[in-house]
């Protein structure tokens, strides 16, 4: 949907090919972190797309530097931080947990427990008054 | 001729809104018999007038007229007529004028549905929207006029419209969209009427449900769209990224279906009415913020705003006027507003209660994702990035409670009930949708403990609908008779419930047991993906009406049997000279097997990508179920009951007993 609204909305325009390269890989799990790796870096050029769908001629290099240092058996994690290096916090779709994303990352959570702590409180100690005429008919 | 009739007839409508958001407040203040005649008027007036302007643009776009440059920028002597006529919206000033169309269409709905309403009532409602009409009308005649001619020097051809949007996706997904979008303005203005009345009881809450749900249902049907869409037309073989544009709409959904079942509580108990009307003034700036969002460029970036900011700041100050007057309005009034809160928490109430706490922090996430980016880059200058790998969890860890207390909140009492019978009698509901659960993940390949909870979760939930039903059919004769028993609202709510269970299974297991793979393949071979034989055994050059293609021909067998025969494409549009892929997809209710062409390789032979995409069709399948939902719910015949019973009730004086009739009709979610 986001290139129907980047079309309809912002009027920009841009190829549409679905990027489709045949690497090989020795093994299954190799080939897996390959795809997982490229589906949750950011193209640094574009607008809101991964490495993976994008056609861009530096998506296409750092599919092919994810793909080397996939086979070359590197860990994801040292590949993320070698991008993060490079083109900063900007390419990790997964923001990393440090101090300027701790809101991102924990205000949901505590918003939703003063929430459910506020609701406790209120509803868990009222006391239920015996049904009126009025409630009954509700049931 | 015709732009500038547009262009006048639009001009029209802009100073009959004027009016319309002044005197309908004096009318009602008043009372004024012929001023409150003249709001309804003034309301189908200004739709018939956006209509008709409305129309003028179809018919530039219709006569290939380039001298008007909306029109010359979006469109081509080439293309189709049925994309003339949809490229109207394909773009920014269109698309507006469309958003101000549905806007005087859900108003003028309102002058004519709610002849059973208080007068003053519909008045204020009208005026409120009247005033939200201003505001967009100047935005689309001001800013973003289509009408604006290019002269003198007429352009000979148009620029064509954006490949991508020459789809049936483009003609009704962006319709669907605005209804929802907009149709929130309704409840919105409900509510600040309600609360600038004071009187905010459970009449209030009844006439508002129906307009929430059926805002709801476009909302629901627009999104589904769209994602389906950018599923066939991309040829990425995803169905939603969690980009900021999808959030917008997503936002308005979550918050909505938060006041459906808040509403609900309200109606039917008087309770958390300061709550629901607050949440009807969120939902509908939730759909100006997304307006926002998508309308000013911000997106982009924080500086390309910042370097072209009329358009941007229009509706960033717009949208401070409506958000700031409605939570002034809410603050003054809300003391007025008495809620009877006699529940324990294990109620309803309290179910809807954690439903509503449970939406409401999903909604905040999905808003702190999606801003949290720009707020950095506008404060300390540097780019970040929020995507799905956050999304996806923080939305799963709000949602798995929902879907857990899903099928006891939809089926405990009111007020209190003893929770640890209510718990015994689900028990081996839950146990079976566990074992089953499990049979259904092991039957689908490798064990992932995530897929499994969340394919435990959707059987869970669909399996509280079906007890439902089966604890209303025992308390009666015979099954069918025990169906017939089951008010509409209730049929809504359970078959909405079954669309979430419908489209949680679809995402569920579509993320974990699709496969894709790219291969490498020349023509007459064939070539084995994980238990599929794809067989390229045809290719073609092809001229269509705006473009040249390449067509693949493919068979695809499993266990030596066809699954399908599928023709991909790949295609050049003649006046962008952009290039789309095509794919070509064979759909079925288990899975799709979905093939894109690549590119041609060195050798000859071509690279293509083979997609096994299992039980992808029910995440719009749910939506779809959601939707019926919606329509069941507001097809249920009180709400029209109501009419015919005030009317009684006016004719006989007060009539007491007409809460009594309806109180069998029910409540639903």
């Amino acid at each position: 949907m986001k290139h129907f609204f980047a079309a309809l909305m912002l009027a920009i325009s841009f190829q549409v090919m679905a990027v489709i390269e045949t690497y090989e890989f020795e093994t299954e799990a190799q080939e897996q972190l390959y795809t997982e790796i490229i589906h949750e870096l950011r193209c640094p050029k574009c607008q809101n797309q991964t490495i993976a769908e994008s056609n861009a001629g530096l998506s296409e290099d750092l599919r092919y530097i994810v793909y080397q240092k996939v086979s070359a058996g590197e860990e994801k994690r040292d590949i993320l931080a070698y991008m993060q290096q490079r083109y900063g916090d900007f390419v990790l779709y997964d923001p990393p947990v440090k101090p300027s994303n701790y809101f991102l990352w924990f205000a949901p959570i505590f918003v939703f427990i003063i929430i459910l702590i506020a609701v406790l409180a209120r509803v868990g100690r009222r006391k239920v008054t015996p049904d009126s005429s009025d409630d009954t008919e509700e049931l | 001729m015709i732009p500038e009739l547009g262009n006048f007839l639009l001009i029209m409508a802009f100073i009959n809104a004027i009016f319309l958001g002044v005197l309908s407040f004096v009318g009602a203040h008043y009372e004024h018999q012929g001023l409150m005649r003249f709001t309804k008027r003034s309301a189908i007036s200004i739709f018939l007038l956006i209509l008709a302007s409305f129309i003028c643009l179809t018919v530039s776009f219709i006569n290939n007229d380039f001298s008007v440059a909306y029109v010359a920028n979006h469109s081509n002597s080439q293309l189709p007529i049925y994309y003339r006529i949809s490229a109207v919206w394909g773009a920014h000033e269109g698309s507006l004028l469309l958003w101000v169309l549905i806007l005087a269409g859900w108003m003028a709905a309102v002058a004519v549905f709610s002849k059973a309403l208080p007068k003053p009532l519909v008045s204020r409602v009208l005026g409120v929207m009247g005033f939200i009409a201003v505001g967009f009308i100047a935005f689309t005649l001001f800013t973003s006029n289509p009408f604006e001619r290019v002269l003198p020097f007429i352009p000979i051809d148009g620029a064509d419209l954006n490949p991508l949007l020459q789809d049936f996706g483009l003609i009704v997904h962006p319709p669907m969209l605005y209804m929802g979008y907009v149709g929130f303005a309704v409840v919105f203005a409900f509510a600040i009427a309600g609360l600038l009345e004071g009187e905010l009881d459970n009449q209030w809450a009844r006439w508002s449900r129906p307009w929430t749900t059926v805002a709801w249902i476009f909302l629901s049907l627009g999104i589904a769209l769209g994602s389906w869409w950018a599923y066939y037309e991309l040829g990425w073989g995803g169905w939603w990224f969690w980009d900021p544009v999808e959030n917008a709409s997503f936002m308005p959904w979550l918050a909505g279906t938060a006041l459906i079942h808040s509403l609900a509580a309200t109606e039917k108990r008087g309770v958390f009415k300061s709550w629901t009307v607050l949440l009807a003034i969120l939902t509908f700036s939730l759909s100006l913020l997304g307006t926002f969002l998508v309308r000013s460029g911000v997106l982009t970036s924080v500086h390309s705003f910042a370097n072209d900011p009329v358009r941007g700041r229009f509706i960033l100050v717009f949208l401070g006027i409506v958000v700031g007057a409605s939570l002034l309005i809410f603050a003054i009034q809300s003391s007025k507003i008495r809620s009877k809160s006699n529940f324990g928490i294990f109620s309803r109430e309290a179910a809807l209660l954690f439903n509503n706490a449970l939406l409401a922090v999903v909604t905040f996430m999905v808003l702190l994702g999606t801003l949290h980016p720009l707020i950095q880059e506008a404060f300390t200058g540097g780019k970040s990035s929020v995507g799905p790998p956050y999304f996806n969890l923080m939305f799963s860890i709000f949602m798995i409670p929902i879907l857990i207390l899903m099928p006891i909140g939809q089926q405990i009492n009111w007020k209190q009930e003893p929770i640890k019978p209510l718990l015994t009698k689900y028990w081996i509901w839950a146990l079976g949708s566990i074992l089953l659960g499990f049979a259904i993940v092991m039957m689908m390949g490798e064990v992932a403990p995530m897929a499994f909870v969340g394919t435990a979760l959707g059987l869970w939930v669909a399996a509280g609908c079906a007890k439902y039903i089966l604890g209303q059919t025992s308390k009666s004769d015979s099954f069918s008779s025990g169906l017939k028993k089951i008010s509409l609202s209730y049929w809504g709510m359970i078959v909405a419930h079954l669309g979430v269970a419908i489209t949680v299974l679809g995402v569920v297991l579509t993320s974990y047991y699709s496969v894709e793979k790219n291969i490498k393949i020349h023509q007459g071979e064939t070539v084995q993906v994980e238990d599929l034989n794809v067989e390229f055994y045809d290719f073609n050059n092809l001229e269509g009406p705006n473009y040249i293609s390449s067509a693949g021909s493919f068979r695809i067998y499993m266990d030596g049997k066809l699954l399908a025969d599928l023709h991909p494409e790949k295609r050049k549009y003649h006046a962008s000279s952009m290039v789309m892929t095509e794919a070509d997809i064979n759909a079925g209710l288990f899975r799709d097997i979905y093939v894109v062409m690549g590119e041609p390789l060195d050798d000859g032979a071509w690279a293509v990508s083979v997609h096994y995409k299992a039980f992808v069709r029910w995440i719009w399948l749910g939506a779809l179920v959601m939707a019926l939902g919606g329509l069941l719910a507001v097809s249920d015949k009180r709400y029209r009951q109501r009419k015919r019973e005030r009317k009684n009730a006016k004719k006989n004086g007060a009539d007491k007993n007409t809460a009594n009739s309806d109180s069998l009709g029910a409540d639903s979610e």
